[in-house]
């Protein structure tokens, strides 16, 4: 981490997405790119996100597929298994459903199968996120999926400096990451980062310190909890927010650390919440604080519903501040 | 390309009508989106009318249709009621879908549209298996299957097409061919020179038409329609054709060249089609007052749509399973 004395320029997160990949290009040769229109012939990414680094890469390093998701993830995993860094861009998070057994089957087992002689250090960038009226198709949060699986290591970033350290680092990674980005989230604003700022993977971080309950999320719920402690500060209640950053393996030792202090946690995801992660991380907490809560670790998280088209029901469905700040006050009583 | 006469002037009529609906839908879509009225991602189906209204002039209302989100001119084409699918695209609950499923996953079984994906390529296989349930009941239907050139480059395209050959399945494969997926053209994308060479190389009776030409590409459909119900098996029509206004609305087509666009409105399939009634001695008192039906049409499906409900809040746990899901 650095710290500049003057005060950074904010920045769009899909910036510092483009930026973190800029770096990595130049310092690895290996780091190659491949996705559905990421090059300038083509608008270089459908938001832009890789604008640019065909130019400065040239399109051998940068290249545009064919529609073929499991022929782009499969081609990243070959080219891992010989020294290559890819990161693979599959447009939406929906779209990685048609390349589950090159992640599953092959990315995330390779390395073990092998008995460790090969190794996947692929990262596949891809995004999501609901509130924008695409409908059953193209919003999912499918984390809880991808984090089930042995081998893969899975990633979310909530603001921009973070988006360009945890890149990095995943980049650099030797194993498979799954990298997922928010849809709304990459015209949201932050301070840029320092060109050699990092973010370890597997380290959570405390973005608000409080000491009557812990919020615990990653990616698009972190400004919802922000807007709620926000607002359950104004009723004397003092929220921490614990961002994971990387959501497989997460970081135990900070979550257990913060809720050991608060005695009260709430785990919130955009992602459906039957089945989700904050079954594990609420799970992980009981096994080792149980004794210790003032009540059992509450949950947030979307309907159990494919994404609603219709925006009347869509924000019915998804979740929200008012969800984090109901089940605070539930908790708390 | 298969070049042929042109077909009888009621067919011709009917493929306009259909067209023509399509037309002004579309130009309707836009200027509402434009104005605000209408808050949604569109794929402009601009361009590409004649296609689907010489396809489902073939078939009867009872054959069954998958399609894509580029799918408004086939849903059209195929008859299913303007009020019901604008009030769709507006996410009421008069929608076909009661607002759940949006422009993307428009579906009206009692007009034959079983489903409209977003998920490139994978209608395909789905579509198998509606015809193989036609032939398992031996009820003489057809699927008609369309998507674009773009996904003929996913697994399930090859995958499907194979088995629908080795099962002489009655599908139709109408791969609507605008020459480009997203931002790139085809030629960048696909190794082989044409999308019919592909069904050719996985041992199916594959055409190439001028999806633009409503004679030709009314006859290539009659021809695969008949094929598919005299359980000769499917067919793959690559029906060369463009889109105007890009792959969804806001697209500035960058990535067109500008003469490339130029020749193609040149070649825009509906003023031709409405000068060849005209040829065939149709006055233009006829064309007009079709115009007119289907602008009459389309006003009633805008204002039912602007004034239908949304859906309650919590209308998202019905329909998740068979049984309403808990609070
Ligand atoms: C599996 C999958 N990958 C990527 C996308 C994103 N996407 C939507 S439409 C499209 C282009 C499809 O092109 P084509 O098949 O030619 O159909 P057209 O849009 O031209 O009608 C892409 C890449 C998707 N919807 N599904
Ligand atoms: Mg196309």
């Amino acid at each position: 981490m650095s710290d500049t004395a003057e005060k950074p320029k904010d920045i769009m997160f899909a910036q510092a997405l483009n930026m973190a990949m800029n770096k990595a290009m130049a310092d690895d040769p290996k780091v190659i790119l491949l996705g559905e229109d990421i090059a300038d012939k083509e608008g270089g990414g459908v938001f832009k996100v890789t604008a640019g680094l065909s130019g400065t890469y040239g399109t051998d390093r940068v290249r545009s597929t064919p529609i073929s998701e499991q022929a782009i993830v499969g081609a990243a995993v070959g080219a891992a298994l010989v020294g290559y860094k890819p990161v693979a861009e599959i447009m939406l998070m929906n779209f990685i459903t048609v390349a589950m057994d090159q992640i599953v089957n092959h990315a995330a087992k390779l390395r073990f199968m092998s008995g460790g002689q090969t190794s996947v250090p692929l990262t596949i960038r891809t995004t999501t996120g609901a509130g924008t009226g695409l409908g059953g198709q193209h919003s999912d949060m499918l984390e809880a999926w991808l984090a089930h699986v042995p081998g893969l290591k899975v990633v979310a970033a909530s603001n921009p400096q973070d988006a360009y350290g945890l890149l990095y680092s995943s980049i650099m990674d030797d194993n498979p990451v799954i990298f997922i980005e928010n849809t709304p989230g990459y015209f949201v604003k932050g301070p840029a980062p320092a060109a050699d700022h990092t973010v370890p993977l597997g380290k959570a971080s405390i973005p608000r310190e409080g000491t009557d309950i812990t919020l615990i999320g990653y990616g698009s719920a972190i400004s919802r909890c922000h807007a709620a402690a926000d607002k359950l500060a104004e009723d004397g209640i003092s929220c921490e927010i614990v961002d994971l950053r990387t959501i497989a393996p997460f970081d135990e030792e900070t979550v257990l650390k913060s809720v050991a202090k608060t005695k009260a946690a709430v785990v919130v995801h955009e992602a459906v919440r039957s089945f989700g992660t904050g079954a594990e991380i609420s799970s992980r907490i009981h096994e080792e604080l149980f004794s210790e809560l003032r009540a059992p670790v509450g949950r947030v998280g979307s309907g159990y519903a494919p994404v609603p088209f219709s925006p009347a029901i869509e924000k019915a469905w998804m979740f929200s501040q008012d969800d984090i700040e109901r089940e605070v006050h539930k908790i708390l009583g | 390309m298969a070049s042929t006469d042109m077909v009888d002037k009621d067919v011709l009529v009917d493929i306009f009508t259909r067209a023509d609906l399509i037309m002004q839908s579309d130009i309707k879509f836009r200027q509402m989106i434009g104005a605000g009225q209408l808050q949604i991602v569109y794929y402009p189906v601009r361009g590409q009318e004649v296609v689907s209204s010489a396809m489902m002039a073939a078939v009867n209302q009872d054959d069954y249709l998958v399609t894509i989100y580029r799918g408004l001119h086939d849903q059209l084409a195929k008859g299913i009621p303007s009020k019901e699918l604008w009030a769709e695209f507006a996410g009421k609950m008069t929608g076909t879908c009661k607002g759940k499923g949006g422009p993307m996953h428009i579906t009206h079984p009692a007009t034959g549209v079983m489903v409209t994906t977003g998920i490139v390529g994978s209608g395909i296989p789905i579509a198998n298996g509606l015809g193989l349930a036609s032939q398992l009941e031996k009820d003489g239907k057809v699927t008609v299957c369309c998507f674009g050139d773009g996904a003929t480059n996913i697994g399930a395209f090859h995958e499907g097409l194979n088995m629908a050959q080795i099962w002489k399945l009655p599908v139709i494969f109408l791969c609507q061919n605008n020459l480009y997926g997203e931002h790139t053209h085809m030629r960048d994308t696909t190794g082989s020179a044409s999308i019919k060479q592909r069904g050719e190389g996985l041992g199916m009776r594959s055409v190439q038409v001028n999806g633009n030409d409503a004679s030709a590409m009314y006859t290539a459909a009659k021809e695969a329609v008949d094929h598919a119900r005299a359980g000769n098996g499917p067919t793959l029509i690559e029906a060369m054709t463009f889109r105007f206004h890009g792959h969804l609305l806001g697209d500035t087509s960058h990535y067109i060249p500008k003469e490339e666009m130029e020749q193609a409105k040149k070649d825009d399939p509906m003023p031709i089609l409405r000068q060849q009634l005209l040829d065939l001695q149709i006055s233009e008192a006829d064309v007009a007052a079709i115009e007119a039906k289907n602008a009459a049409i389309i006003e009633e499906a805008a204002q039912f749509a602007l004034d239908s409900d949304y859906p309650p809040g919590d209308e998202y746990r019905i329909d998740v399973l068979d049984v309403e899901i808990a609070a």
